[in-house]
């Protein structure tokens, strides 16, 4: 992935996703966090991001019925 | 693990049956994960209780053919996955293959502009979204990309397991993530709107 010639901001726009899924280089990451250290415009942007993955996985999870994990567990081979 | 046979002695079947006892035990121990994702994929909880029995009966059926020491949590997903996928292309749309005009900062950029407060925490911009409208619209995403979606931003999984689970390549783990995400954004952009902001 090449992030040159482009406006810091969006550079670190671009790189936000994987960032936020630590799979960037070592070299783009400390990039990445030199940035959000200066600019308080994506450091806005990251913190909601962090916060929505939040959001999504909390609105996502529901608890699984214990009567299911009754059926599940009948599933099993008797001994 | 080696096949037992009506030969097999009966230490062989005794230590058999403990791997089995072993592997069920573990395998029923990552339910709640499993129930998670196959909620998001079904479309009601009792399609979603329906496929995660259905992934168990499999699991403990075909248990010889998972290699110890290997990832089981990656292994259960396996099955419930394709199991989905089975039934899911009777009811497949085609996918969203539209431009994608939003950025990542969309979502934030939209809910920002609509707000009288210029200082807003980020936390509160989150908590005018709504949870039902999240549901929703991870319901409505593309199917291809909702599967990746889920096994990494639900179930936690890295790009490499999302690859081999659903037996697609890394680099399309990563397009469909990207895409996944941006789609989901933009229809809870589009809801908060309509909502009313």
């Amino acid at each position: 992935m090449s992030y040159f010639g482009i406006d810091p901001c969006e550079k670190c726009e671009q790189m936000m996703q994987p960032y936020l899924d630590r799979v960037l280089t070592e070299e783009e990451r400390v990039e990445a966090e030199e940035h959000l250290d200066q600019c308080s415009y994506c450091r806005k942007r990251y913190r909601f991001e962090e916060e929505f993955r939040q959001f999504v996985r909390l609105a996502a999870t529901e608890p699984m019925p214990p009567e299911l994990k009754e059926k599940l567990r009948a599933l099993r081979t008797p001994l | 693990m080696s096949e037992t046979s009506p030969e097999s002695s009966p230490r062989q079947l005794a230590a058999d049956a403990r791997d089995r006892v072993r592997f069920e035990e573990e395998a029923l121990q990552l339910s709640d994960q499993v129930y998670q994702v196959a909620r998001r994929l079904a479309g009601s909880r009792e399609e979603a209780e329906d496929l995660v029995q259905e992934t168990y009966a499999r699991a403990f059926r075909a248990w010889r053919s998972f290699e110890p020491g290997t990832n089981l949590r990656a292994w259960l997903f396996r099955i419930l996955t394709n199991l989905n996928i089975d039934r899911g292309r009777r009811v497949q749309r085609s996918p969203d293959m539209q431009p994608l005009e939003e950025t990542d900062y969309f979502l934030y950029n939209k809910l920002e502009e609509s707000t009288s407060d210029a200082n807003t925490d980020e936390r509160r911009v989150v908590e005018r979204l709504s949870q039902n409208d999240a549901v929703a619209a991870l319901a409505d995403l593309p199917h291809d990309f909702r599967d990746v979606v889920l096994l990494v931003d639900l179930a936690d999984f890295t790009y490499s397991d999302a690859a081999q689970i659903l037996d697609i390549p890394i680099g399309t783990v990563m397009s469909r993530l990207h895409r996944g995400r941006r789609i989901l954004k933009r229809s809870l952009a589009e809801s908060a709107v309509e909502d009313g902001g």
